[in-house]
């Protein structure tokens, strides 16, 4: 039962909210508590796995490959903790920035059904359920989109489903051609069947179709500009929470199919992924050097980083793998930070563009600070998270000899210190172009919470890393060998 | 909709749809139907109620908020799972509270349980679904023209 939790959790939720309607208060408070039990039963959950190893569940007691399995490694179960650790920050920070429309229009009921989502696409065992959980996920993002009901916000929310729904049917025919080609969904028993079978000519068709939907997911090059598109355009709750999570959920579709089912050494897989990964960190670092808005700067860096940690998955060495590991959860609780620091940043000054913007190093000092922790972690400057992430991603890429890697993953990092250094000089360092009196914006503390937790999360992520460093470790020596996982799945029940 | 033969035929149709609906529902225990399919059928009528006696007559009609009944339903169909889960130990088990065999080792009894229950919530989030978007684009109407409506794309 400890694996149906974090999916009946916030979907439970969702329903009970679904039954306050218009009762705001109480649905902030439901909401909050629901997101603190979900980090809990994640947490337990962790606790369980690293301590046991992987752990599966067959849903209705039919045994596998037939039935819906859960199955948790240590890699699904710290995305779990770290999906309730944001979870927690964005219904705090929903208490302080969020206005009529939003929570009339039913933000609440469906962030936690992203969250039903994401956390079920974690735990799955089979790729059709990983299908079904991307719907929901889907769904509910292309809901929190359009609840604000401005004219942008449905621009940017077509544009994200448009590309989206492509992804999805490009998933679904190679799920097509996989049950074809090997009679079974099941992810542990895929890795059994198609061992041997990996140049196969409708493996590999499948494999660029899954490669294609999951990247599009992640926005990776080419298919990432439904992510620009959109992700200024919502409430900053809502995209804070996509720009922690939906990509990387991606991410992780790609780790977990590349590693379990599908073989990332087969020469033409990994030439496309790692020109691929490449392309990303370079076009989104681009991109970002384009934009003046603040939000749409971080929606390019997502981009960027992405990059990164398909390089890390991509050069397949064990180091690598925890590099790309590491990499994910030192994004996911920075790039949230920056995006709900964007939205103090919108409060204070009324603007999100960098020109129409400036003086918060004089009005809010200590606001600087806490753009600072994050902004210097992206760029990866130690001793913060992101500076670990970068080393071990790019030491992966010169034990492998990839010096060329290793140049862009640099010079990207470079780049990266330009955009962030950008936003500081505009929009702290110089004065507001209205007068410094027009740093007159009321933030509640609800919206500094979070942004202090997350930073001393960043901070604590950057002083303790080896700690975290060795739960990669172990995580990837337990994607590399999975038999483990694979036992736990078809052994036993 | 102004038409005397279609608000008078919604007084036999409605009613035989929904009947219809609760049939399918129950049928699809063990044969083509279910819950979706028979919450798609009573969404059905309440689409022709709409039509026939507008918006606000079918709210009434409903006496409940669409998007509280689709709430109800992801409940109803949680609890299914979890009855199972306290009963046999894992998350959507079937548990049949009055099935099961007599002394002889036939099975008999009343096969209701909780795969109906998580059935009924499904039939449930359909209805409260489709009735909900039914009524949210009836009410949006056509949405006025902007003066300064740039014509891009």
């Amino acid at each position: 039962m400890i694996l149906v939790w974090p999916i009946v959790i916030p979907m439970l939720t969702a329903a009970l909210l679904l039954l306050l309607p218009n009762r705001f208060a109480a649905q902030r408070a439901v909401a909050l508590v629901s997101s603190v039990v979900l980090l809990g039963a994640g947490l337990l959950l962790l606790a369980r796995v690293l301590g046991e190893g992987p752990i599966a569940a067959q849903l209705g007691g039919w045994a596998a490959p037939f039935g819906i399995t859960l199955v948790a490694d240590i890699l699904s179960a710290a995305m779990v903790v770290i999906t309730g650790i944001i979870a927690v920050a964005v219904s705090i920070y929903a208490y302080g920035e969020l206005e009529g429309a939003d929570e009339a229009n039913g933000h609440h009921a469906l962030t936690q059904a992203l969250l039903t989502g994401v956390c079920g696409a974690f735990l799955t065992g089979d790729i059709f359920n990983l299908y079904v959980w991307f719907e929901v996920m889907l769904i509910a993002s292309f809901g929190l989109l359009v609840v604000g009901g401005g004219r942008a916000q449905i621009d940017g929310a077509v544009k994200y489903v448009g590309l989206n729904l492509i992804a999805t049917l490009a998933f679904l025919s190679g799920i097509g051609l996989l049950y074809g080609t090997t009679g079974t969904l099941n992810m542990a028993d895929l890795a059994g069947k198609l061992d041997g079978r990996q140049e196969e000519m409708a493996v590999l068709i499948s494999a660029a179709l899954l490669l294609f939907a999951f990247g599009a997911k992640a926005g990776m090059f080419p298919a990432f500009f439904w992510l620009p598109a959109s992700y200024h355009t919502p409430s900053i709750t809502s995209a804070a929470l996509f720009s922690a999570l939906l990509t990387k959920v991606g991410v992780y579709a790609l780790i977990r199919t590349f590693t379990l089912v599908y073989d990332v050494d087969v020469p033409a897989v990994q030439t496309v992924l790692i020109w691929g990964a490449v392309l990303t960190m370079v076009v989104g670092v681009l991109g970002a050097a384009a934009q003046s808005s603040v939000r749409r700067i971080l929606s390019w860096h997502i981009i960027s980083q992405i990059g990164y940690m398909i390089l890390g998955l991509a050069i397949y060495t064990p180091l690598a793998l925890v590099g790309a590991i590491f990499y994910l959860f030192h994004h996911i609780v920075v790039k949230a930070n920056l995006f709900l620091i964007a939205g103090v940043i919108k409060r204070l000054t009324g603007s999100e563009d960098l020109y129409k913007i400036g003086g918060l190093w004089k009005a809010k000092p200590w606001l600087g600070v806490l753009f600072l922790i994050p902004a210097l972690s992206l760029a990866g400057i130690p001793p913060l998270s992101g500076f670990w992430a970068k080393l071990l991603v790019i030491q992966a890429s010169l034990e492998a000899e990839g010096w060329l890697l290793a140049f862009f993953a640099l010079a990207v990092g470079l780049l990266t210190v330009f955009s962030m250094s950008k936003i500081w000089l505009e929009a702290f360092w110089k004065p507001h172009p209205d007068g410094d009196d027009a740093v007159n914006g009321h933030v509640p503390w609800s919206m500094y919470l979070p942004i202090i937790a997350l930073a001393a999360i960043t901070i604590f992520i950057g002083l303790f890393a080896g700690m975290f460093v060795d739960a990669a470790i172990t995580s990837a020596d337990q994607i590399l060998n999975p038999d483990a996982y694979i036992n736990a799945v078809l052994g036993g029940s | 909709m102004n038409s005397l033969i279609y608000t008078t035929a919604t007084r036999i149709i409605v009613p035989v749809t929904l009947v219809l609906a609760v049939i399918v529902l129950l049928r699809g225990h063990n044969d083509p139907g279910g819950g979706f399919i028979g919450g798609l059928l009573a969404a059905l009528a309440v689409a022709i109620l709409e039509k026939a006696r507008g918006v606000d007559a079918a709210r009434a009609w409903l006496r409940v908020e669409p998007l509280t009944i689709a709430g109800a339903g992801l409940v109803a169909a949680i609890a299914a799972g979890l009855w199972g889960a306290l009963e046999h130990g894992m998350f959507l088990t079937g548990v049949w509270p009055f099935y099961g065999p007599n002394a002889a080792g036939v099975n008999e009894g009343v096969p209701a349980g909780s795969i109906l229950l998580f059935d009924l919530g499904v039939f449930l989030v359909v209805v409260g679904g489709v009735s909900g978007i039914l009524f949210t684009l009836e009410e949006a109407g056509v949405p006025a023209e902007q003066p300064d409506d740039e014509e891009d794309s």
